[in-house]
């Protein structure tokens, strides 16, 4: 029955997503169906802990969660590239006509690809991007030409008239 | 033509039909785990020993009022759960169920399709499941679902990278991504040639998979996203009715879906020990294949039942410091060693 191929591969995925799509939609629908709404404003409140919702939900949030994002990408591309290595590395009749060199040249390349990004890694390591609890933030060191005491004489100067 | 659509229907509806069964059955038997782990008696009201619970429980989902807030996005807020709950079920279509199976000559593949970049096909899937808790979680427009939303995603995405690279591992010694032919390179066979179960050959990226496998479900010790002591439901807090049971339905088929990869990559999926050796037919052993292939999976879904209720959640930035500084470098470590071994 296999041999006959009337659909590709992937068309045969697709009839399966279709299937998944149709089956969430009945679903949805019977439930729609079913099911008594009686909706008032308390319930179509937001939720939080009883309480009233204090503004929206939708503003900023922690920024780490972005770098950790770009981190992300960085190694997902590497993987995308890695995935057709990994097939080529394997391949009996490439290392049967080099005689076992094809290995090591594969490698030995792919070495040098995930050395570059391992260095990323350890960039983003060292630099505590990796951290999720940072440490105690310290000051930047600066030089000014101004002195210190300049500063505490103006902070001073103009306390009283505050 | 129509012989070929009706056999691969059926196909698709056994393989929905077993996926959802699996997975209704899996919040049955993670309840009765969790009481028997407990010492208590767990659900016994619906059925002779609450064998029907699932049922009931699917019909409370159904017959629920639905609560959408007013605050939230609407259409998002309906999309959200349905691409968790199609990617869960998306991922089953590229598994090999079981062996050929010959009847009247004619040989019928227990495999809906065999792509060849399967494994790759799952793992694109699992990819996308992130944007059903994302979108979810921030069409509710209510903090704690934007927190467990967000905290979701940084996890998935850490925890992915290195389920790839264990994946890589594996695939420098079986040159290919079809999971057929994956399975088919572990069949056993006594004397001329012993082909062992990949675990053997790569145990660390089986325990590199198997901790992303966790991750990736939002299964303790990471349930994070839906940690109910610091974020009350999580993603999920304003769903009610049919959309909450899609997403915990998902984590349940996700739950399955992981366990027969698992079994596939690392266990020799259906083969079995002698199987060419004890001078079966052809469809006896298909069918105890599939029968032990299930065998696999239940053993793994009971696993991760078992590692819930043992084990407490982790802190996040444990989480985060596990994923990033152990095991990428571990997972990166496991790549050298393969290809030198491969090479040798």
């Amino acid at each position: 029955m296999d041999q006959q191929q009337y659909l590709s591969a992937f068309g045969e995925v697709l009839l399966f997503i279709l299937a998944g799509v149709i089956f969430i939609l009945v679903t949805l629908f019977v439930s729609k169906l079913i099911r008594p709404s009686r909706p008032n404003p308390e319930k179509l409140s937001t939720y939080e802990s009883g309480e009233e919702a204090v503004s929206s939900a939708w503003s900023q949030f922690n920024i780490r969660f972005y770098i950790i994002a770009l981190i992300f990408l960085l190694f997902e591309v590497e993987i995308v590239f890695l995935f057709p290595w990994s097939t080529v590395f394997a391949n009996e009749t490439l290392i049967k006509e080099t005689k076992g060199l094809w290995g090591w040249f594969s490698f030995v390349e792919m070495v040098i690809f995930i050395l570059v990004l391992a260095l990323g890694l350890a960039y983003a390591w060292v630099k505590g991007h990796l951290d999720w609890i940072k440490p105690d933030p310290k000051p930047t060191r600066f030089s000014s030409p101004v002195p210190k005491e300049h500063y505490h004489a103006i902070n001073e100067k103009y306390k009283s008239s505050k | 033509m129509i012989s070929f659509l009706i056999y691969k229907a059926i196909l698709v509806g056994v393989v929905f039909g077993i996926t959802l069964f699996i997975a209704a059955y899996s919040t049955y038997a993670e309840r009765k785990v969790a009481a028997f782990l407990q010492d208590r008696i767990g659900p016994d009201r619906a059925g002779p020993f609450g064998i029907l619970q699932p049922l009931a429980d699917g019909l409370k989902f159904i017959m629920k009022e639905e609560i959408i807030p007013n605050v939230s996005n609407k259409i998002l807020f309906v999309l959200g759960p349905s691409i968790a709950m199609l990617t869960a079920l998306m991922a089953g279509v590229v598994i090999p169920w079981g062996s050929t199976l010959v009847i009247n000559g004619e040989t019928y593949s227990l495999q809906i399709v065999d792509l060849n970049i399967g494994i790759l096909y799952v793992f694109a899937v699992v990819s996308i499941g992130v944007y059903g808790i994302m979108i979810g979680g921030w069409a509710s427009n209510n903090k704690f679902s934007l927190l467990g939303a967000i905290r979701a995603s940084a996890q998935m995405i850490s925890y992915e990278i290195a389920m790839g690279l264990s994946i890589i591992a594996l695939i420098m010694m079986t040159g290919t991504l079809s999971l057929r032919e994956i399975t088919e390179l572990q069949t056993g066979a006594v004397g001329s040639s012993w082909n062992f179960w990949n675990v053997v050959y790569q145990p660390v990226g089986f325990l590199i998979f198997l901790v992303c496998a966790f991750a990736e479900c939002n299964r303790t010790p990471f349930d994070l996203p839906e940690c109910e002591t610091e974020l009350v439901g999580g993603y999920h807090t304003e769903y009610s009715s049919m959309k909450l049971g899609f997403y915990l339905f998902a984590e349940y088929i996700n739950m399955f879906i992981s366990s027969a990869v698992i079994s596939t990559l690392y266990f020799g999926g259906y083969n079995f020990p002698f199987m060419n050796d004890l001078g079966m037919d052809q469809n006896i052993i298909t069918i105890i294949g599939t029968i032990g292939l299930f065998i696999k999976i239940g053993f793994f879904i009971f696993f991760f039942m078992w590692i819930r209720w043992t084990i407490p959640r982790f802190r996040y930035d444990q989480l985060m410091n596990l994923g990033w500084k152990i095991l990428i470098p571990l997972a990166i470590i496991n790549i050298f060693i393969t290809g030198l071994f491969g090479i040798l």
